[in-house]
């Protein structure tokens, strides 16, 4: 069985700056994984070579089974894998269901059309709404997006990369940025994804981490530091220096 | 053969003489649109505003050239800066298109105004009694003036490139232009090096507007006729560095000079060529980092 | 910015949308003195309209719209000297030259952004505009392409004196063109380009062809810019080499910019105000007028973003809070 999504040996510089060196990960399909490391650890710069935004230096993408690295970001969404952002990456002056809309339009394939109106396009709507709905914002879908609280906003963010059906979602700090009040409600919405789906977090949020992922991968200086389950890495010691050594300094 | 080349030479020199006043007035524009992510288009306004002041006060007012030229320097940066605080820092954040509407409304209002002060006419050129005449080297004559205007302006970018690369200012514009941020959170007051930098800047360029009215007339029509030119040099030569700019600007001057000496009939055809050549084999210019 | 559009705007023809073709009209009967200018004022609405498409809804910062313009201005004229009289062969070969252009040099400039993208578009009409100047034999060069007679369109109606055939015929075009961007806007395709415009990076992250659909709504706005061009050239019987310059781009701008970007109507109501002031103050004043012009552009981005049609919005809005 392949891994929903796998590296192999992936590198990247930015010149004489290494910021991921070798990494080997594999994200089984169906797993809730977290992906955790220091401020500059190349966690988010991992995301982005595994989503087609950067290209790595070297080394290779499988994407269930497939060979991806050559592959762009539309071709990668295509074949299921789907990302969010950490700062907050939405279209702002439209509404809230056409932030969803575009993306479900791209994946049903009916964003060329050009003579019937989008609205004529039940299957979209409905598609969008309801996946709104799932995340208790059918209140606020016929608001601008840039009138919603910020951690209204974070959940417009997943609701996005929803719509595009992933079986890999990456998810870039869903919760960063977002008041204790609201990020609860973020952690239920993430505990009612599909099982289905593999997911890969990035999270600084421990608690969140722990309470959600059944497999962590900690990554320091661009290496993969280790890998286990949550247990096996609240026990290692090397673990406790690095966040330890952080908060020191 | 003989006819040959010293029409090479000819070239060359006129074409270098050209270069460096495009680089006078266009290594401001590449600094702050590299520093400040601002696409002023009306730069060109300031370069005209040099020319006009400078004529107008040799003419009007009998000051001698040096004074002129400094004069000319002195007010259009301290106008510049006045602009840069009341009305382009407002836009800093706004969109690409506000910031080009901005500025070619600036453009439109000082064209009206120049016409308004001056009329429609090319104003005459003046050049004082000793840089008048004929230079004589290697067996060919070349006018004083425009040998004058390449011994200065060589000068001034050697002054400039100290500036950038050996003062505590130049460091902090350096710094800004590659990592704005963090800058700002070193405690650099950017604001004031915005100020700074648009008013040197635009002071540079009202000396190459002023130096360079023997090249290109002053007119009204100034800063719409050779924005042209000027934004070429900025996007050949890539945002925020002065090397950029100084080669492309030399690039320029001989390349269009050569175009209009040896092949008249084709106008600027080339020069727009080969900048779609350029910008499309490195769309963030020839040095400018790739983003 | 508010814009039409989307998936949950209703894109029925409201009642309001007809005013302007009946103001239209009654111009038509109201004031046959000032037919020329208004076929003059329906072209340039085509024209912004076309920019509007890329501007408005794709984001795509343009100086050089003119080579579109100016291509199909000189194509329509070049098959009437040469070619044939009858107008609608002119136009579609006006519409269809600015077309393909538009498809080339979009496919070339898109792939960049920035200051390269406007220094292309930029360096683009000034190439048209050298060839033009230069290819004597065919565009007349600097005196310009006129002397041809046209055909009566479709062999009904033939173009009197009076400029009645000429608006009427500008009015149709327009009507076709307006009808056709409408759906466009309202479309899913339309929505996409807003979401280009709105967040370029995460529409590549939603797995949308970016390049592709900029490429594709760029050739459309060209061909409805050789559109306008040819119609001037019709009506006016004359072509010249302002039809490509910079300017005509950077006059285009500000009509737009007046009427409101992003907005179908800003469209409309930019150049009709901007032309009906021009033709009454541009002659007597003509400094006061480009300085006016250029304060006014300061001021709408300093003040009123949404241009004429934004401020209304914003008036609206303040009684219907009050009341």
């Amino acid at each position: 069985m392949h891994a929903a999504l796998e590296t192999r040996g992936l590198c990247k510089n930015f010149g004489a700056l290494t910021v991921a060196e070798q990494i080997d990960f594999r994200l089984e399909a169906g797993a809730r994984h977290a992906l955790i490391g220091p401020n500059g650890a190349g966690k988010t710069t991992f995301i982005n070579m595994l989503s087609g935004r950067f290209a790595p230096s070297s080394g290779q993408i499988l994407l269930a089974g497939e060979d991806v690295t050559a592959l762009g970001q539309v071709a990668r969404v295509k074949r299921g894998l789907a990302r969010t952002f950490q700062i907050s990456m939405l279209f702002k002056n439209a509404t809230v269901v056409d932030n969803v809309a575009f993306a479900v339009a791209e994946r049903a394939g009916v964003a060329w059309r050009m003579l019937r109106p989008a609205r004529a396009y039940r299957e979209v709507v409905d598609e969008s709404m309801a996946l709104l709905e799932t995340l208790g914002l059918t209140q606020d879908a016929r608001l601008r997006v840039a009138e919603l609280s910020y951690g209204k906003q974070r959940l417009v963010e997943i609701a996005i990369a929803l719509g595009l059906r992933p079986r890999v979602l990456l998810l870039d700090e869903p919760a960063a940025g977002v008041p204790t009040s609201e990020s609860q409600r973020i952690l239920e919405v993430l505990d009612a994804l599909p099982e289905e789906i593999a997911i890969l977090i990035i999270e600084h949020d421990m608690d969140l981490v722990f309470r959600f992922a059944t497999r962590i991968t900690v990554l320091a200086q661009g290496k993969v530091l280790i890998a286990g389950t949550p247990a096996e890495i609240a026990a290692d010691k090397e673990v406790h220096e690095i966040y330890l050594g952080e908060r020191h300094a | 053969m003989q006819d040959f080349l010293s029409s090479l030479v000819n070239v060359a020199f006129h074409g270098i003489a050209y270069g460096m006043i495009l680089y006078l007035i266009s290594v401001g524009l590449s600094v702050t649109m590299g520093l400040m992510g601002f696409a002023n288009l009306a730069h060109g306004v300031f370069a005209m505003a040099g020319g006009y002041m400078m004529l107008s006060a040799m003419s009007g007012l009998d000051v001698p050239f040096p004074l002129a030229i400094v004069g000319a320097f002195v007010a259009v940066a301290l106008a510049s800066m006045v602009l840069e605080r009341f009305l382009y820092s407002r836009l800093y954040s706004a969109g690409e298109l506000e910031q080009v509407l901005f500025t070619i409304g600036l453009i439109f209002m000082s064209v009206a105004l120049a016409r308004l002060v001056y009329g429609p006419l090319p104003q005459p050129v003046f050049i004082p009694g000793y840089l008048k005449g004929q230079i004589h080297l290697l067996g060919s004559g070349f006018p004083a003036y425009r040998v004058f205007l390449i011994v200065f302006s060589v000068a001034l970018a050697g002054l400039l490139w100290f500036g950038v690369e050996r003062t505590r200012w130049g460091a902090m514009v350096r710094a800004t232009v590659d990592y704005r941020l963090m800058a700002q959170s070193l405690g650099i007051n950017t604001a004031r090096l915005f100020t700074l930098t648009f008013g040197l800047g635009s002071g540079l360029a009202a000396l190459g507007g002023a130096l360079g009215a023997e090249i290109i007339a002053v007119q009204p029509t100034y800063p719409f006729e050779h924005l042209v030119y000027f934004l070429i040099v900025v996007a050949v030569g890539g945002l925020g560095s002065l090397r950029g700019p100084f080669v492309a600007a030399l690039l320029i001057g001989v390349f269009d000079t050569a175009c209009k000496y040896w092949v008249p009939e084709f106008g600027s055809f080339f020069i727009y060529v080969a900048t779609i050549a350029v910008l499309l084999w490195r769309p963030e210019g020839l040095f400018g980092k790739a983003t | 910015m508010k814009h039409a559009g989307g998936y949950i705007a209703d894109s029925r023809i409201r009642a309001i949308e007809w005013l302007p073709w009946a103001f239209a009209l009654l111009c038509y009967y109201a004031a046959p003195s000032y037919l020329s200018l208004g076929s003059y004022i329906l072209t340039m609405i085509l024209f912004a309209l076309s920019l509007d498409l890329i501007l408005g809804y794709g984001g795509i910062i343009t100086l050089g719209h003119s080579a579109y313009f100016g291509t199909g201005a000189y194509v329509a004229g070049i098959v009437a000297v040469r070619l044939t009289g009858e107008p609608l062969v002119g136009l579609l070969a006006g519409a269809l030259a600015a077309g393909v252009l538009g498809l080339v040099t979009g496919m070339i400039i898109l792939r960049t952004r920035g200051l390269a993208l406007l220094m292309l578009t930029l360096a683009i009409t000034s190439v048209c505009f050298e060839v033009a100047n230069k290819a004597t034999s065919l565009t007349g060069g600097a005196d310009g392409l006129g002397g041809f007679s046209l055909l009566p369109i479709l062999g009904l109606f033939r173009f009197d004196m009076f400029g009645k055939t000429a608006y009427l015929y500008c009015l149709a075009i327009l009507f076709a063109s307006w009808w056709l961007v409408r759906k466009l806007v309202y479309s899913p395709f339309g929505a996409s380009l807003t979401g280009v415009r709105e967040n370029n990076l995460r529409m590549h992250a939603v797995g949308a062809p970016v390049y592709q659909r900029l490429v594709a709504s760029y050739t459309i706005s060209a061909t409805l810019a050789g559109l306008a061009g040819a119609l001037l050239t019709q009506t006016t019987q004359f072509v010249g080499l302002n039809a490509l310059g910079f300017q005509l781009s950077g006059e285009l701008i500000v009509m737009l910019v007046l009427g409101g970007v992003g907005r179908i109507y800003g469209a409309f109501v930019g150049p009709l105000v901007y032309l009906v002031l021009q033709d009454y103050l541009a002659k007597r004043f003509p400094e006061y007028w480009y300085f006016g012009i250029g304060a006014m552009l300061v001021l709408v981005v300093l003040f009123a973003r949404g241009g004429i049609l934004g401020i209304i919005d914003a008036g609206i809005l303040r009684l219907r809070r009050k009341s």
